[in-house]
């Protein structure tokens, strides 16, 4: 049927086909492997000196990648202004992706210097560890410090900013450069219309809320999308009740550590805003910056959340409204830590690849992040507080953050430093999240919720392709 | 074709072997003529002229097409983190705990429940809506069938979703869901329905259904068009004899309209699968992190927030098979004998 010189369709289609069977062994080995090598073109150290511990090369190139997000990248500009000004010249590159754009070169061992892995696209930092491509930064902290070289620059930090780069050793492996105080948020004007004080047990919590019903507001609203958001004031308060024990219980996995009776206290007390109806109609099915703006139009009093929403929420925020962070209301006189305990650490951070071609550079650049002028710059700039201790002072702060400040100042050394969050994400986001977010709804009891996450938990410990960490 | 011998290939002289061999690769001008005319040559001539035309092309297609998926059955069966070039081959070791993971079958779940259910109900939709714009309205003196009013009209306004881009689309709706300001719990509201309004459409069970709303509706306008090209190629004649016999609608639709659109139905019912398949933007815009799954979605997870590129690779093949064992199903159930017309 088909022997002329001219094909059909059909049998073209049908030859091509089979040509393309045969082919594809020979194509496929021409083809590179989706992971590749690299090659290694490290700088070479120059000696170290006071003045250059790291024995930066002043000719050689730094590559610096910024999460352009909530913070910007003016900050960086900035410091890098400041490096440029004794080693060689710095390409600074700005982007939301960072995954997309670095994970190739991560994997052809081609990496930049100084990475700000951050935002929703960031790098899963455990498993860039398990691979061992992130630089441990103990020589950084143990560097003399930009302004004093008499004090380390590990000594100018907030406590709380070399524990968020720890994953179960001592090894650091990033350094957050942002600090976050969690609490619960108000408006002092709120407050003082419903003439009220602050509630600091929860007795106190429920008349508040109770008084707030009858004026028509509610007393909490949350971002139910992102049920974690809950976790910045759950957790602080379980280890309000129990002890920080408790908490580190929780991060290492421990069997049964959720069926602390403290855990059961705190699922109990808030599963009593929901049942009393003091929580927001429509709170289970609004995002963060739905539940921001509820909170801002005086709907709600109370919102879990972290110091950075005075920034976001700042289009919205009344002139009138006076932000303020209170810690997690403490649940009565029995528990175990003071009033004043809360949730704060450092966030932002910024890793150096064990194969950058720059690393006494990064390691430089890191440290004049860390000096007192780039740190204040930063909080000028962005409205947030940074990882260096005392870089804040004498600086004029919105309202919302200088409250941040005071509350972290009263804290004192009574601060929880939960890691589920950044150890175990999708357990903290998905399981404790969801159970939260089902008994927040209304959907589950305590018991159920508290369940739930021991099960989840119990799956996390067993699931050999999950990286556990252990508190040290 | 004329029947000869098979295996004279082994017959042949070396040099001649050789000739035709050259041949191949020589334009037919530096060709000898007694290899030319030889009648093997003919044969040579038709693979030459496939293989040099599509070279190119099947190259780029090879490369970028058929290569990832072969190397994806091979990363399958590691435990590559996808952050660096190390890796161990772990054999099945994924497939096994794809099998016993609750969330990928979950997962499985709600994509097969959209990939039946969102298939019937937009093609359903979209053919009636397109039988009415062609052969629905009141008939004209001198029309045996029309379109009901505003048919222009209709046409453009059903296609405006397609226009949008998905991701658009899955924002839109998740305010239209957004329980205290969207629209849906406010309309419901407004007509007295408030047991029906919810405070959480996307982040619970209802998830599902959300997902399918949007779904459908995002698709039904290019049914519409497509369905209404496919039945303005109908010729009138065959109406008219129908309407002559005295054929109502509703047999004009079951007799005539949906036989001869069957072709089109049919490669719409696998885009539209495929379609359902995927439908990883809007669950990955509208639905929060600790709601419902999509298996495109699940991967997604795994290999770019967990770090689990072999797993998530694995997940892929299995997605790959289902695919391909819904194509090759539709293609089997809705063989017809082809209509000519």
């Amino acid at each position: 049927m088909n022997s002329g010189p001219y094909l059909n369709r059909r049998a073209l289609m049908g030859r091509t086909a089979a040509a393309g069977l045969f082919t594809v062994p020979a194509v496929s080995a021409l083809t590179s492997c989706a992971s590749g090598g690299g090659d290694d073109d490290s700088v070479e150290r120059e000696e170290s000196t006071d003045a250059n511990p790291f024995g930066v090369s002043a000719d050689a190139e730094l590559e610096v990648v910024i999460f352009d997000g909530g913070f910007g990248d003016q900050y960086a500009l900035d410091a890098e202004k400041i490096y440029q000004g004794s080693y060689g010249t710095v390409e600074h590159v700005k982007t939301t992706e960072i995954q997309t754009r670095l994970q190739p070169r991560m994997v052809q061992g081609d990496p930049p210097d100084v990475i700000d892995n951050s935002g929703a696209d960031a790098m899963d930092i455990a498993a860039l560890i398990r691979n061992e491509q992130v630089l441990d930064l103990t020589e950084l902290l143990d560097a003399p410090s930009l302004d004093d070289p008499g004090v380390t620059v590990r000594e100018t930090l907030m406590p709380g900013t070399i524990e968020m780069g720890q994953f179960g050793s001592d090894a650091v492996y990033r350094l957050s450069y942002a600090f976050i105080v969690y609490g619960q948020w108000y408006s002092r004007t709120a407050l003082n219309r419903l003439e009220v004080e602050y509630p600091r047990t929860w007795d106190e919590m429920l008349a508040v809320c109770e008084k707030a019903k009858q004026q028509g507001m509610a007393g909490w609203t949350y971002a139910g999308q992102y049920p974690y958001y809950f976790n910045f004031t759950l957790y602080p308060f379980i280890g309000k009740i129990g002890g920080a024990d408790v908490l580190r219980a929780i991060d290492n996995l421990e069997p049964n550590a959720w069926r602390h009776d403290a855990v059961k206290a705190a699922f109990e007390a808030y599963y009593e805003l929901t049942a009393r109806g003091y929580v927001l109609q429509g709170s289970p099915g609004l995002t963060h910056e739905e539940s921001q703006d509820e909170w801002n139009k005086y709907n709600a009093l109370f919102i879990p959340n972290g110091s950075w929403v005075e920034n976001e929420a700042r289009k919205n925020t009344p002139a009138d409204f006076d932000m303020a962070v209170g810690p997690p209301t403490s649940l009565d006189s029995s528990d175990a830590m003071p009033f004043e305990t809360l949730w704060a650490s450092a966030s932002e951070p910024f890793i150096i690849p064990a194969d950058a071609p720059n690393v006494p550079g990064g390691l430089e650049f890191l440290r004049i992040m860390l000096g007192r002028e780039s740190a204040r710059n930063f909080t000028e700039l962005v409205s947030s507080l940074s990882c260096v201790r005392g870089a804040a002072d004498g600086l004029e702060l919105p309202p919302g953050l200088s409250s941040a400040q005071e509350t972290l100042a009263a804290a004192g050394d009574n601060i929880v430093i939960p890691r589920l969050p950044d150890w175990y994400r999708q357990l903290n986001n998905e399981e404790i999240g969801g159970a939260v977010a089902a008994m927040m709804a209304g959907e589950i009891e305590p018991d159920e919720a508290i369940n739930r996450c021991q099960q989840a938990a119990d799956a996390t410990a067993q699931d050999d392709s999950i990286q556990k960490f252990q508190h040290v | 074709m004329e029947v000869r011998k098979d295996g004279g290939g082994e017959s042949l002289p070396p040099s001649t072997r050789l000739h035709l061999a050259a041949a191949f690769f020589l334009p037919p001008r530096f060709t000898p003529a007694r290899v030319r005319y030889d009648r093997r040559y003919r044969k040579l001539d038709q693979y030459r002229f496939i293989v040099w035309f599509l070279f190119l092309p099947l190259l780029v297609y090879l490369l970028f097409v058929v290569s990832p998926f072969l190397q994806a059955f091979f990363y399958s069966m590691t435990d590559w983190t996808g952050y660096s070039a190390n890796y161990n081959f772990t054999g099945f070791e994924n497939y096994e705990r794809l099998w016993n993971d609750d969330k990928f079958w979950d997962a499985m779940v709600n994509s097969l429940v959209l990939v039946v259910l969102a298939p019937v109900i937009t093609l359903a939709l979209g053919l009636f809506i397109a039988f009415m714009l062609n052969a629905g309205g009141r008939r004209g003196r001198s029309q045996a069938v029309s379109g009901v009013f505003g048919t222009g009209f209709y046409k453009i306004v059903y296609f405006f979703p397609q226009v949008l881009s998905i991701a658009v689309v899955a924002v839109i709706w998740s305010r239209i869901y957004s329980p205290r300001s969207g629209i849906l719990n406010e309309g419901l509201g407004s007509v007295g329905l408030d047991s029906w309004r919810q405070e959480d459409w996307l982040g619970g069970d209802l998830a599902r259904w959300c997902v399918l709303a949007v779904l459908c509706w995002s698709f039904v306008g290019f049914y519409v068009v497509l369905f209404s090209a496919a039945m303005g190629s109908i010729p009138r004649e065959i109406y008219e004899a129908s309407l002559l016999d005295g054929a109502g609608r509703s047999v004009t639709f079951f007799r005539i309209t949906f036989p001869l659109t069957w072709d089109t139905i049919r490669t719409g019912w696998i885009y539209m699968g495929i379609q359902a398949l995927d439908s990883f933007a809007l669950v990955n815009v509208m639905i929060p992190e600790h709601g419902m799954d999509v298996v495109p979605s699940y991967l997604f997870e795994k290999a770019f927030r967990d770090g689990q590129a072999g797993y998530a690779t694995a997940i892929g093949v299995a997605l790959f098979l289902v695919t391909l064992a819904f194509a090759v199903l539709m293609m089997l159930v809705g063989r017809r004998e082809r209509i000519e017309f």
